[in-house]
């Protein structure tokens, strides 16, 4: 709320991912989304598989390059950067990904890992060891940690080394993927509490994607909720929760397994019925409307456009008319 | 409850592997029992042995490396430890059927739908080819797949991953088997489609009365699903009971830990997490008393020596926890009507 006049540290704008397969068909996987991100804060980017949630990710990081719209960070389009400013890009903004054990490399020794970016950066000049030294205990690991390699280490402790990898060139602002989807049940809570004081400590900036709404609730401070490549509704966590307003939005959260019985038993869900349609040639009109109980003639025909319904409650649905 | 009949019980299950750096101890003196028509929940961290004993029942284990170190297995009286192969057979995916963990990788990519379900008849002599095809025809409807006579042709990659977990439960179905074992059948799948398919197995037990196994590390999962739970960890069984008994009641420590350490809806954002400090016990060389001990915050010397007696804490809730002892400091954990020994 503090943040409401100042510029957004990240804006994207109209973002379209397209991957052509032939000819005929275009997978949309990304479909002109919009939304900001300001400084300090923690947006998350929740929706199930295959609603583009971590292409778009990969988009803001230039892991792909967009096929139509901009990424403004810090007041410039990350597309038409010069190779220096590309550089400094890099260095300011960093990612987590899914999966520890794909996303370190198998062949180098933690040290090389997490030292490389310093290298390339040039952030230390002699002292790159006490450098990841330093970085290694801010994770909760140790310097005898250093000269291993990746598979010495549990999917916890993988992650930590990949948090390490990302925080070594000290950037403003991380993308999480699916930081602790692959990982059990006793070490998520770790390294979600480490990801909440690093923000405090060093007053990063995250884009939190993940299909885990209780956890996106505790950590985001706004939440994006998106569908087959759009966005459906935007909205402060406790709002968005509390008050969802798309249909989508309202059959997700009740789908959430609560781990309390008696709440979880008595719980009335809202049925979604069949799954999310193929992204590819999507057709005219409202995504969801194939599966929602609401939809009318309009919903097939038109496209809604996203509306504020409350201050900082945007949603993009033909019932909010 | 407890007046129904047992269909499945394991006592005093040791199941360890030969591997090239020792004996892993996966399992080490796990007894659960499985009554008619229940849902119960296993619930433990990977590595906790969980989905090994639930292999164990159908003998699905390669052996070697894996081997029995002792105990019984009891399915309607019968020690499925004793039996030859071919009584296994008979069982396996007849009488017991199994829903695995990854529907993307455990159907058979070569074979159409509707042959994969059908296989569970292969070799028998009671019942005819059309038969066969009807059954796999209504078992689809039944778990919720449009488009049978379409669907029945295709193959596993033309489907969808909750499609294809749809066609794992029919494929355990469709012999109308009186125990269905999931292990994390919804782990892989979105939460929308894990309502669906829980929904599916829920109702499934109240039109044929199966009895379900559900593993898992979800507690969500447990709380919307199950009548009873084993909470294991580290090969063992440290609490076990009626579901209201361990969520609300709860005696162990690492029950306890677990479902602090898990983000709830109603948890506020200032609150701080409290997760399980520290890594699972090496089961190569498994700690000799408590396999919580080292993790756990209420630690007493006893239980680094010893391992832990059972308590019955209530009518349908044993804890395997030293804290409970008469002889033990007062915590929060300590139930004033525990008393030793197994229900």
């Amino acid at each position: 709320m503090e943040n409401e006049n100042k510029q957004p540290l990240v804006q994207v704008k109209d973002l379209c991912k397209y991957f052509q397969i032939n000819r005929h068909a275009t997978l949309k996987a990304v479909d002109h989304v919009s939304f900001d991100i300001h400084k300090g804060e923690t947006v998350g980017l929740v929706g199930e598989s295959g609603c583009g949630k971590s292409t778009t990710g990969r988009c803001m990081i230039r892991l792909y390059e967009p096929t139509e719209g901009e990424v403004i960070y810090d007041g410039k389009d990350i597309t038409k950067l010069s190779k220096e400013e590309q550089k400094k890009f890099c260095q300011k903004v960093q990612m987590i990904f899914q999966n520890p054990y794909a996303s370190l490399n198998p062949r180098m020794t933690v040290k090389e890992i997490v030292g490389e970016g310093i290298k390339h950066h040039g952030l230390a000049d002699k002292d790159v060891d006490q450098k990841v030294e330093e970085l290694l205990e801010t994770v909760g690991l140790n310097k005898d940690h250093m000269s291993r390699f990746p598979h010495e280490f549990s999917g916890g402790q993988r992650q930590r080394i990949g948090i390490a990898r990302a925080l070594s060139v000290d950037p403003e602002f991380i993308i999480c993927d699916e930081p602790i989807s692959a990982l059990d049940v006793s070490v998520q809570a770790q390294v979600i509490n480490m990801l909440k004081e690093l923000q405090e400590t060093r007053g990063l900036t995250y884009l939190f994607i993940a299909h885990d709404l209780s956890v996106v609730k505790y950590i985001s401070d706004r939440v994006v909720v998106m569908y087959l490549g759009t966005i459906v509704e935007t909205a402060e966590t406790e709002e968005l929760y509390a008050n969802p307003m798309h249909p989508y939005t309202k059959a997700l959260l009740s789908a959430i397994p609560e781990a309390d019985p008696d709440k979880a038993k008595n719980n009335k869900r809202i049925p979604i019925k069949g799954e999310i349609p193929s992204p590819i040639n999507p057709k005219e009109g409202c995504r969801f409307a194939g599966r929602c109980q609401y939809a009318t003639e309009r919903c097939h025909q038109e496209t809604p456009q996203a509306r504020e319904v409350k201050p900082g409650h945007v949603v993009a649905c033909h019932l909010m008319d | 409850m407890s007046e129904r009949e047992n269909i499945l019980e394991l006592k005093n299950v040791v199941y360890s592997f030969h591997t090239y750096g020792g004996e892993v101890k996966a399992v080490r003196d796990v007894s659960y029992e499985v009554r008619q028509g229940e849902i119960l929940g296993i619930v433990g961290e990977s590595g906790c042995g969980k989905s090994v004993t639930a292999q164990c029942i159908l003998r699905l284990n390669p052996e070697p490396p894996g081997f029995f170190e002792g105990g019984e297995i009891l399915y309607k009286g019968q020690d499925v430890l004793k039996m030859s192969k071919k009584e296994i057979r008979k069982i396996r995916g007849r009488e017991i059927g199994f829903v695995f963990q990854d529907p993307m990788t455990s159907l058979n990519p070569t074979m159409r739908v509707g042959a994969q379900i059908e296989e569970v008849f292969l070799g028998r002599t009671d019942v005819s080819k059309k038969e066969v095809k009807e059954r796999a025809m209504d078992i689809m409807r039944l778990v919720g797949i449009s488009d049978v006579e379409k669907r029945y042709k295709q193959y596993p990659h033309e489907l969808s991953g909750g499609m294809k977990q749809r066609v794992m439960i029919a494929i355990a179905l469709v012999s109308r088997p009186s125990v269905i074992i999931c292990d994390e059948p919804t782990t892989s799948l979105d939460v929308t489609i894990e309502a669906q398919i829980l929904d599916l197995l829920l109702e499934l037990r109240e039109k044929l009365g199966t009895s379900i196994i559900m593993i898992t590390h979800d507690l969500g999962v447990i709380s919307r699903l199950c009548d009873r739970v084993v909470v294991m960890y580290g090969g063992k069984i440290v609490e076990k009971g009626e579901i209201g008994e361990i969520f609300y009641n709860t005696a162990h420590p690492y029950t306890k830990g677990l479902m602090q350490s898990i983000a709830k809806l109603d948890t506020a954002k200032g609150e701080k997490l409290k997760p399980i400090e520290g890594t699972p016990p090496d089961l190569f060389a498994p700690p000799k008393g408590c396999p919580f001990a080292a993790r756990c915050e209420y630690c007493m010397d006893v239980c680094e020596q010893l391992p832990p007696e059972a308590y019955t804490v209530a009518d349908d809730h044993t804890t395997f926890c030293w804290l409970q002892h008469e002889m033990a400091p007062e915590t929060d954990l300590k139930k004033a009507t525990a008393k030793k020994g197994e229900v």
